[in-house]
This record gives C-alpha cells, sequence and structure tokens, in this order.
C-alpha cells in the first residue's frame, strides 16, 4: 500500500475552524495557527477553504529566503524557518503563491505549516486531518482517497507563467488536469470592483 | 542537482546554491554536532593513548639493558648508610651505590634529573640531596621526593655474586 498522504478537498469545507483551533493546539506553536481559513467571494457566499502549506517539490519560500533558514526533508516536507536563523525579513510571506507562512512580529520569525512534522513523521495524521469534521482535510493513502470520493486528485498549479507541483493534493472534477490560478494585476485600479475584492468593495461603498 | 533545483528563475545553476542547500540530503556540511562527536571521541582517544604510555613508562619497567657489566665493590665493605661511587655503563656516566637504613642495596645514576649536578647521599634521612637547586630523592627507588625535580633518577641494577656487587643494568 502506499504511503498516506495530505488531500485537500475545497468543496466540503464547512468554514467549522476545528483545523484552526486543533493547529492551535499543537506544541511547537501553541496559541498561533499555522492553518488559514480563507473565505471565498464572501458577499456572494459563505464558502471557506483550508490552506495548509503545500509542500512544493522547488519550494518557492525557501529559494527566496535569503538566510537559508528553510529546509526541504528527504520525504518531501518543506519545514518551518530555522529559528537561528531565520532574520524576519518576510521574503517567504511575500513569494509563497498560496500565501502560507506568516511573520510573527512579536519574535521577529517566520512560521509556517510543517505538516505537523513531530505527528506524521511517526505515521500519526497531521492535526486537521485528525479534527475535520466533514474530512475536507484529509490524510489517507491515494487508493482510499479514489474508493470514497468523487473527484480526482491533482497536485499540478499554474500561476501564470510559473508550474508548480506540490506534494499536497486538491481534490477537484475528473475533467481538471491542472489548477490554473488567475493572477491579478498589481498597481492597477480596476474599473468595477472584482466581487472578491473585499477592500475594492469597501472603497466603493 | 536533483530536480534542477538552484536552477534559477532563468534557468541559470547557481554556484551558491550547492553551498546552501534547500534539500538536506544535499547538504554534505558536517554538522555542528558531528563536529563536537568527532572532537569529544578524538580528545578521549588522546587521553587514553596518553594514559597507556604513562603507565608502560611507570609499570612496565623495562629490563636494564644488558650493556657491560662492572665491578663495584665488595658487599661487606658497605655498611648501613654508607655508599660507593662508581661508573656505569661507561666511564663518562657518574653513579652512586647505597645501603639504605633497612638494609637493601641500592644504586643509582649520580646525574640530578634537574639541571645534571651531582647529587650526594644523605644516610641519615634515607635520601639523596641534589645541592645545586635543593632537589631529593628517595634512595628506596629514586623518585623526587621535593625541590623541582620531576624525574626518577634512571636505577643501576646491581648483581652480587659472593661478596662482589657487579652493575649489570640500567634503566633508562
Ligand atoms: S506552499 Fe508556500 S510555504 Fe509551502 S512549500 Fe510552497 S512556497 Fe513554501
Ligand atoms: S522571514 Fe525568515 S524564513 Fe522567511 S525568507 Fe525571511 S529569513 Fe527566510
Ligand atoms: S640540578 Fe639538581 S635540583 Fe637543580
Amino acid at each position: 500500500m502506499s504511503e498516506r498522504a495530505l488531500f485537500i478537498d475545497y468543496a466540503r469545507c464547512i468554514g467549522c475552524q476545528a483545523c484552526v483551533q486543533a493547529c492551535e493546539e499543537c506544541d511547537t506553536h501553541r496559541g498561533q495557527p499555522m492553518i488559514h481559513l480563507e473565505t471565498i467571494r464572501r458577499r456572494d457566499s459563505v464558502q471557506t477553504a483550508p490552506q495548509v502549506c503545500m509542500h512544493c517539490e522547488d519550494p518557492i519560500c525557501a529559494q527566496v529566503c535569503p538566510a537559508d533558514a528553510i529546509k526541504k526533508g528527504p520525504d518531501g516536507v518543506v519545514h518551518s524557518a530555522l529559528t537561528h536563523r531565520c532574520i524576519g525579513c518576510s521574503n517567504c510571506v511575500l513569494a509563497c503563491p498560496f500565501g502560507v507562512p506568516k511573520y510573527f512580529a512579536a519574535i521577529d520569525q517566520m512560521m509556517k505549516c510543517d505538516l505537523c512534522y513531530d505527528r506524521t513523521s511517526i505515521g500519526k495524521k497531521p492535526m486537521c486531518a485528525t479534527v475535520c469534521p466533514s474530512q475536507a482535510l484529509t490524510f489517507m493513502t491515494p487508493e482510499e482517497l479514489e474508493r470514497t470520493r468523487r473527484g480526482t486528485a491533482v497536485n499540478e498549479w499554474v500561476f501564470g507563467e510559473e508550474r508548480v507541483r506540490t506534494k499536497v493534493s486538491v481534490v477537484v472534477p475528473h475533467e481538471v488536469k491542472e489548477v490554473h490560478v488567475n493572477l491579478v494585476q498589481l498597481g492597477k485600479r480596476r474599473e468595477k470592483a472584482e466581487p472578491d475584492d473585499v477592500a475594492a468593495l469597501l472603497e466603493e461603498g | 542537482m536533483a530536480n534542477g533545483e538552484g536552477a534559477g528563475i532563468k534557468g541559470r545553476i547557481q554556484r551558491w546554491r550547492e553551498d546552501f542547500p534547500i534539500r538536506w540530503l544535499d547538504d554534505h556540511y558536517i554538522a555542528r554536532r558531528e563536529f563536537a562527536k568527532a572532537l569529544t571521541i578524538g580528545s578521549a582517544l588522546l587521553v587514553g593513548v596518553n594514559a597507556v604510555i604513562a603507565a608502560v613508562g611507570r609499570w612496565v619497567r623495562r629490563p636494564g639493558q644488558m650493556e657491560a657489566e662492572v665491578p663495584v665493590g665488595k658487599a661487606s665493605e658497605i655498611p648501613t648508610g654508607g655508599s660507593v661511587l662508581f661508573r656505569y655503563p661507561t666511564d663518562e656516566d657518574p653513579c652512586i651505590l647505597v645501603r639504605t637504613q633497612s638494609g637493601d642495596l641500592r644504586a643509582y645514576s649520580q646525574v640530578c634529573t634537574h639541571l645534571s649536578c651531582a647529587i650526594v647521599h644523605q644516610s641519615e634521612k634515607d635520601s639523596f640531596l641534589c645541592p645545586c637547586h635543593r632537589g631529593h630523592f628517595s634512595v628506596n627507588d629514586g623518585r623526587p621526593t621535593g625541590g623541582p625535580p620531576v624525574r626518577r633518577l634512571p636505577r643501576i641494577w646491581i648483581e652480587q655474586r659472593g661478596d662482589e656487587l657487579w652493575a649489570v643494568g640500567k634503566d633508562s
């Protein structure tokens, strides 16, 4: 049987915040959740989506780190910043295409999801997948996923001209082979605010 | 490099990336822990080997080299507390033979192990005195008992044949 992996099924997310609470429980970053629970088109929908680190094959966060603080283990897990190296420059925070790393000003350090390395390295599920009531976050083998889910798991992403492969997969409809993410042009003001651009919507009044 | 990692956005290989790899497995530097371990084991070995060398020098006495055999005198002519000077193994090496208070015969090189002055016998104290810097040695084993010398006097081995005493060997 193949190894268990983390899958995200955004459509199943019910916005209960259980994963966020569970993430906070971890001793390595107690009280600070590393998971992001995003709202999607807040004006039209209550849909939410959990975002954990996708553990990129070629981690952009580590590529941009000037302090050599982010390391990738042989098992493909991209680790949180090495505390004695991280200089808190936030390069990784800006560079990650999934917006995963968080900068904590109080300790001048970046912290990010490391797939609950203390748990997954000894064969336990990560916290978020353990508590998720609808199993939007799930830790299982690809075979199990295929048997129990309708969509397929995909780990290829296209951001403009950048192609990213990740260790964590998302569940999408069968016809989707890779996820294309539209980029927003910074510095250009749209004529009319996009429905999910909350800041612009507020400005419009 | 694995998966073309380290290839820049434009596909240019960044040489510095080899020194600062993102993957643990590409990192060939010795970790601090391994370095500390090597240091610890290394110095432990050093201590151990030194101890062995010291032990060999101290307890495993080499038998005196059988160089020349030189007559020293007659045993009956040396009273308790008395001493005889002789040269062994060559004429350039002054030695001293004493009868200790307990009646044993002991012979040593007469050259002080500090700065090579000649030692004198102090029979009432059962010891040797080096007058140059007031070094003291025990007559029983030649070990320094006071003053600047730190090494023992080389022992001369004496054999008694009838009443004749012969110097037959020397410890280094
Ligand atoms: S998802 Fe972001 S934080 Fe995680 S490995 Fe990729 S670039 Fe780094
Ligand atoms: S915040 Fe820390 S981990 Fe992130 S890029 Fe800067 S030094 Fe590296
Ligand atoms: S030479 Fe004998 S004590 Fe200095």
